[in-house]
């Protein structure tokens, strides 16, 4: 019989610690199907931030360093200018790219660094129980907006792939979601480009994925996907923003 | 590099020379009076020698950058002075619990907060205390000529490597402007271990981990038990002091970094009166040289520390010395204008003679 699906190379073979409907597991899958697409696991290293996506090494085969809370960016320069024939991603949540890390994202991005960087906006804080962040909606309720995000006190949520696709050292820059398989599959697809764009030497490359985060939303795994269609996509809206070839 | 040919130099321009000589191959750092010699020569020098070097938006930014190179097996280093060394004391306490090497030089400034760009020895809490979260301790070398700052930033690449922590340049604003002639000379080779931990991408063989987050049970004391032994080694190993005129003293002036030098003079002035007067001048401020202070305070009991402070390396002093030593102390807390002089420290020795 012709085998038409297997767990990809780049994944080792363990249980997630992710909440059910979480889609932290997802996008894992889809970046180490963009790693082994071009074979390059065995020289890429990954840089993981805090929060849920720190455990990037108990889930991928690939070599890993942690990095402060927002830092990675950073990180990922000392990396890739110390190794440049090296693939180096980071792997951020919204609380830590979009609020303490927007120093290191914003000139890391404006250097054109040679990276990749995946972030993943859930609109919350999710480690640490579902506080207020950068991308949290107006009017959500977190634990600290229990009254909603109020926009006049706390500002509107940042549009990161928009804002950084306004950079002249930014390559590509795409939004994703990842609630049905259509956009599962277009994921997939931009994922692989945004790869694609460090393996063939060209420049910095931002994905932001959309996700849910079930737990903190207080609501079942089926109705945080649903959320993610019908409030965060029409904010944030899906596509490339920015797709310079010729960085 | 032409070996052991004099070179007349500020000791920023020190530093910076050692380190290309040690093999740094990125250096990332953020401009901040008085150690911008140091980025401005590397900007001109280490993209010669095949280096990196990056001016970048922050101290924070600065030492991420060296974390990241550093966790790759590279040699990478940063500087800076007091507001910015605040800064970098975040990336400085992950690069401890990640068991990383990387150099710092800390060219002390005056402060707290902005301060002054004038010579200061307030930073030694934080230098030498671990300065950022989680208890944990740093190489800190105290240079105090020209020569030294080459030759202690070039051995604390060797130690920071041998160790697998960060080792810290404590300098400051005199020893970093002021010029002098140094010989350069080539890197000594020094046996040290393999960066088997870096991360390199696998090459299909085992994964490495670059982290300093411990979850499981008991694994975090471990963790801080086997840095104190770590600490235990450099104490017992590599602590490095000189002493001066130490031999039958009945009283011996302690200092590090510049104001060893005013004392040094004030300690000559002394022999020249007939007054048994020694100096000790701790090298390693971490580890502290406690083994000098003890054999030397088993037979002079008294002591006068000298810093550009209200006082903080007077804190390990008594606490390195026998329990009967008397120990003074004279300090003159940073500010324009107040650099002590060899005079001003000759009386205070008379005082306690």
């Amino acid at each position: 019989m012709k085998q038409v699906f297997s767990k990809p190379v780049s994944l080792k073979d363990v249980q997630t610690h992710f909440c059910p409907g979480c889609h932290h597991g997802s996008i894992h899958r889809l970046v180490a199907e963009a790693m082994d697409s071009f074979g390059i696991a065995d020289k890429t290293i990954g840089c993981a931030s805090v929060g849920c996506s720190v455990f990037l090494y108990g889930y991928f085969t690939i070599d890993v360093v942690e990095s402060p809370h927002g830092r990675a960016p950073a990180v990922a320069t000392g990396v890739k200018r110390a190794r440049p024939d090296r693939i180096v991603f980071t792997y951020q949540g919204d609380g830590d790219l979009a609020a303490i890390g927007t120093s290191e994202i914003i000139h890391a991005a404006n250097r054109g660094e040679k990276i990749t960087v995946i972030f993943v906006n859930n609109t919350t804080y999710g480690m640490t129980g579902g506080q207020m962040a950068p991308t949290t909606m107006p009017g959500q309720k977190t634990s600290t907006s229990p009254n909603g995000r109020d926009v006049a006190n706390d500002g509107k949520p940042f549009k990161m792939a928009e804002l950084l696709s306004n950079l002249d050292g930014v390559a590509y820059s795409a939004r994703v979601a990842l609630n049905n398989p259509r956009n599962v599959l277009q994921a997939k697809k931009i994922i692989k480009n945004a790869f694609q764009y460090q393996v063939e030497g060209k420049g910095f490359a931002f994905i932001e994925a959309l996700a849910a985060c079930p737990t903190n939303w207080g609501m079942n795994p089926l109705a945080a996907n649903e959320r993610v269609g019908s409030e965060m996509i029409p904010y944030f809206p899906l596509g490339v923003f920015k797709n310079n070839e010729n960085l | 590099m032409s070996a052991l040919k004099r070179k007349f130099v500020k000791g920023n321009e020190a530093v910076a020379m050692a380190a290309i000589e040690a093999g740094v191959q990125c250096y990332f750092g953020y401009p901040i009076t008085p150690q911008s010699d140091i980025p401005e020569y590397l900007s001109r020098e280490l993209p010669k020698a095949g280096g990196t070097f990056i001016q970048v938006e922050s101290e924070i930014g600065a030492i991420n950058m060296v974390l990241g190179a550093s966790a790759c097996g590279v040699r990478a280093m940063t500087s800076s002075s007091g507001p910015g060394i605040s800064l970098k004391q975040e990336g400085i306490s992950y690069m401890a619990g990640s068991e990383l090497p990387g150099v710092i030089v800390d060219i002390m400034r005056s402060g707290p907060g902005l301060g002054g760009i004038d010579a200061s020895q307030a930073d030694y809490h934080q230098a030498t205390k671990g300065g950022g979260h989680g208890g944990y301790r740093i190489i800190v070398l105290a240079p105090n000529s020209g020569q030294e700052m080459y030759d202690l930033t070039m051995l604390a690449f060797d130690l920071s490597d041998q160790y697998r922590m960060p080792a810290m340049v404590l300098a400051d604003s005199v020893l970093g402007q002021m010029k002098e002639s140094i010989v350069p000379h080539p890197r000594p080779k020094a046996d040290l271990p393999a960066k088997e931990w870096a991360v390199r991408g696998t090459g299909g063989g085992v994964q490495n981990v670059v982290k300093s987050l411990y979850l499981g049970d008991g694994e975090m004391e471990k963790f801080h038990w086997k840095m104190h032994a770590r600490y235990q080694e450099l104490a017992d190993k590599e602590s490095r002091w000189e002493e001066f005129a130490t031999d039958d003293a009945e009283l011996i002036v302690t200092a590090f970094g510049c104001t060893s030098r005013i004392a040094r003079t004030a300690v000559e002035m002394a022999r020249a009166e007939g007054l048994k007067v020694g100096l000790m001048r701790p090298i390693t401020l971490f580890p502290f040289p406690k083994k000098g202070y003890a054999e030397l305070s088993a037979r002079c009991k008294r002591w006068l520390t000298m810093e550009l402070s209200t006082g903080q390396m007077v804190d390990d002093v008594r606490l390195a010395v026998a329990r009967d030593a008397e120990v003074e102390f004279y300090g003159r807390p940073p500010g324009a204008g107040s650099l002590p002089t060899p005079e001003e420290l000759f009386t205070q020795i008379k005082k306690f003679c």
